[in-house]
């Protein structure tokens, strides 16, 4: 809440300061040809956010970003932040929708809520970029991870460590999310296709934990002390999965059991990579995409196409990062995607 | 006070049993039969359940909330309910994790945390003894209020991460006395104070008239308003250090159990042990009775495999035969019930 009185107040200074300049052509030292118009397309514009939260990390980290382009480009972002409540967020995206801002980015809860405000919002001639998870209807752009990509990944590396050949167990247990969430969803369902390829791979347990690191920290200390030849645990979140870490440190089998974490790369997981709490963590870059939404940002306003007409997407590479692969850059901070984007 | 434990409402050896006048099964002895019985045929029936290992986990996954429940009982004897306790816990220890990421100490950072949960007491007893909201209502306002005031002021994301370093805090949650994981060790001392307390203490029998008549415990000379306060301070107390020994186990804080439904699994295990909602029966024998219920039962289901929606089905009919036996054992004492009362 802090940070978002202060991006309101930094909004209301842009709004303020670059308010005659959209009116008036932005004064630039040298025209290249592009350069005036690139600044023209972008001064005084309106765009709006409405993410899931503004209070945990992917949120943070996109949103510091975003504003150092506002900023710099003397656009307006407007935030606003529903907390995790569903209807809250339809009620802001109908809202927006009626003060016609340029660009409305939405991050979706699920594949359906938020699908018909979305094409409300383009007929409407509002341009629509769709954050970390895709909804049913396309929009001008998907900026994000392809969930399925993400576990795939994990699960590939599970099975070339306790799989056929590894000499192990193959004892595997999965640590799902919410399982009507559509995240955890679309990644147990890669997790059991490629698990269940492998014949040297048994799934002893399938298990949700409601994205709650206590809930996973329990079940997996049940998981662990009734199987004590389990090879590897495989999770879906990182902030859930601090809980099955720790599980597996209690029962003093950290290293030996392989746990395979995703999430968002913040430097919280990195840490964990480092102590060894997660043998390897596939990340998709939250700085990245932040630098991904920038450029749509600006190529949605410089383009003169309609909003709808030309959708496209950016899936965000992957990183794989374990011990040997892990720098202290490997993560991201919030005040490093301040200070690089 | 010149009447022993023994007369009182609800004392421990009346407890659940509605006085001398039944002498039938108690809910504690259902329960506890009920667990007995769950416990035997997962002790036959799944291979490795009765390893001395996963009974120690079994003890170990519902600690926590055995603790909580203590806080939430002893609140319900006293004939209210705590829904702002998760927020209590969430929030102060949230609050000292964000403290420890700044450079405190933990000694510091929990202090104040402490006193953050003992102003919340007094603000949820004040609003209940005095301004008389009931404490269904001021508790659920309240948990609102807390969460959104600390997030504003005190926590700056969802989930906080304990950092590096502060080994005598994370022993709370991942230490060991003589192969006992510490929170099951300190659940216990914490079921053996507040056993002491309810049962010894002239302020923890005045919680027992309280809840079984608050106008006769009035009339006869017991600081109600007062009494009511100190609940509701214990049971904050007893939230914050349950966050404590949380973020401890696993090294994070997740602010967002506020909003889960964590708080009726707490309701779930004071009153399956048989701590009657309508409040002056029962203690901490109960709480634990119920906590290895539904720690049997979690356990269990867990080995067993059961998918999510599946084990939410059992959990949620188990909590409502809980409450219909509490109803059929415990009815409503119709003298004394008043809206507003739970």
């Amino acid at each position: 809440m802090r940070t978002l009185t202060k991006f309101a107040a930094a909004a209301l200074l842009a709004a303020v300061t670059v308010g005659p300049a959209a009116q008036a052509e932005v004064a630039i030292g040298y025209d290249d040809g592009m350069s005036a118009s690139y600044a023209n397309a972008l001064a005084g514009k309106k765009v709006a956010f409405v993410p899931l939260a503004m209070s945990f990390d992917i949120a943070e980290g996109w949103v510091a970003g975003m504003q150092k382009q506002a900023d710099s480009m003397g656009y307006d972002l407007i935030i606003r932040d529903p907390n995790w409540n569903t209807s809250a967020g339809a009620q802001a995206i109908t809202q927006l929708i009626a003060e016609k801002p340029d660009i409305i980015i939405i991050h979706n809860p699920d594949l359906q809520t938020y699908g018909r405000l979305i094409r409300k919002a383009t007929e409407s001639g509002i341009k629509v970029i769709q954050v970390n998870l895709k909804s049913n209807v396309n929009s001008d752009v998907y900026i994000g991870a392809d969930w399925y990509k993400i576990a795939e990944k994990q699960a590939q590396i599970m099975v070339s460590k306790c799989g056929s050949g590894s000499g192990k167990s193959g004892k595997v247990a999965i640590i799902q999310g919410i399982p009507t969430n559509a995240t955890s969803a679309i990644g147990v369902q890669a997790f059991e296709k490629v698990l269940g390829e492998d014949s040297g791979i048994e799934i002893v347990a399938n298990q949700a934990a409601d994205f709650d690191p206590t809930k996973a920290h329990t079940i997996a200390l049940t998981i662990l002390k009734q199987n004590p030849d389990l090879c590897g645990m495989i999770g879906i979140w990182d902030a859930e999965d601090v809980g099955v870490a720790a599980a597996i440190r209690d029962v003093g089998k950290t290293g030996e059991v392989v746990m395979i974490s995703q999430g968002a790369g913040a430097q919280s997981a990195c840490d964990k990579v480092i102590a060894g709490d997660f043998t390897t963590y596939v990340a998709y870059d939250v700085a990245q995409q932040a630098r991904d939404i920038n450029n749509a940002i600006a190529t949605l306003l410089q383009s003169p196409a309609e909003a709808g007409a030309q959708p496209f997407a950016l899936y965000s590479p992957l990183k794989v990062i374990d011990k040997d692969s892990v720098h202290p850059d490997t993560c991201w901070t919030t005040d490093r995607v301040k200070r690089d984007n | 006070m010149s009447a022993s434990p023994e007369t009182l409402p609800g004392g421990p050896h009346s407890a659940g049993s509605g006085g001398p006048r039944r002498k039938k099964l108690t809910q504690e002895q259902i329960v506890l039969g009920i667990a007995a019985v769950l416990f035997v045929v997962f002790a036959l029936v799944l291979p490795g359940f009765l390893s001395a290992d996963n009974l120690v986990s079994l003890l170990q996954g519902v600690a926590l909330l055995g603790m909580l429940g203590l806080g939430m009982g002893l609140v319900i004897i006293g004939r209210g309910i705590d829904l702002a306790m998760v927020a209590t816990m969430a929030m102060s220890t949230g609050w000292v994790v964000e403290r420890l990421n700044g450079g405190s100490g933990f000694g510091e950072a929990a202090l104040y945390a402490g006193l953050f949960a003992v102003a919340i007491g007094v603000v949820l007893g004040f609003l209940i003894a005095y301004v008389e909201i009931p404490p269904i209502f001021a508790t659920l306002a309240m948990a609102t209020v807390i969460y959104g005031f600390a997030r504003y002021t005190m926590v700056s994301l969802d989930v906080v991460y304990v950092p590096a370093g502060h080994e005598g805090f994370r022993w709370l949650g991942s230490g060991r006395v003589f192969g006992i994981p510490a929170p099951v060790v300190l659940f216990a001392a914490m079921a053996f104070v507040v056993h002491l307390f309810l049962r010894y203490t002239k302020a923890g029998r005045y919680i027992y008239m309280i809840g079984d008549n608050p106008q006769t415990a009035r009339t006869t000379g017991v600081p109600v308003p007062q009494v009511i306060v100190m609940q509701y301070v214990i049971s904050s107390l007893i939230g914050f250090a349950t966050g404590i020994v949380t973020a401890a186990a696993v090294g994070s804080m997740n602010t967002r159990l506020v909003t889960s439904t964590m708080v009726y699994d707490v309701i779930l295990v004071a009153v399956l042990g048989g701590i009657g909602l309508a409040g002056g029966k029962g203690g901490a024998r109960n709480v634990i009775v119920g906590t290895l219920l539904i720690g049997t039962m979690l356990n269990g289901m867990t080995i067993m495999n059961f998918d999510y929606t599946t084990q939410n089905i059992v959990k949620s009919l188990v909590l409502l035969a809980a409450i219909v036996i509490d109803t059929l054992i415990n009815p409503r004492d119709e003298q004394t019930a008043q809206q507003g009362d739970i």
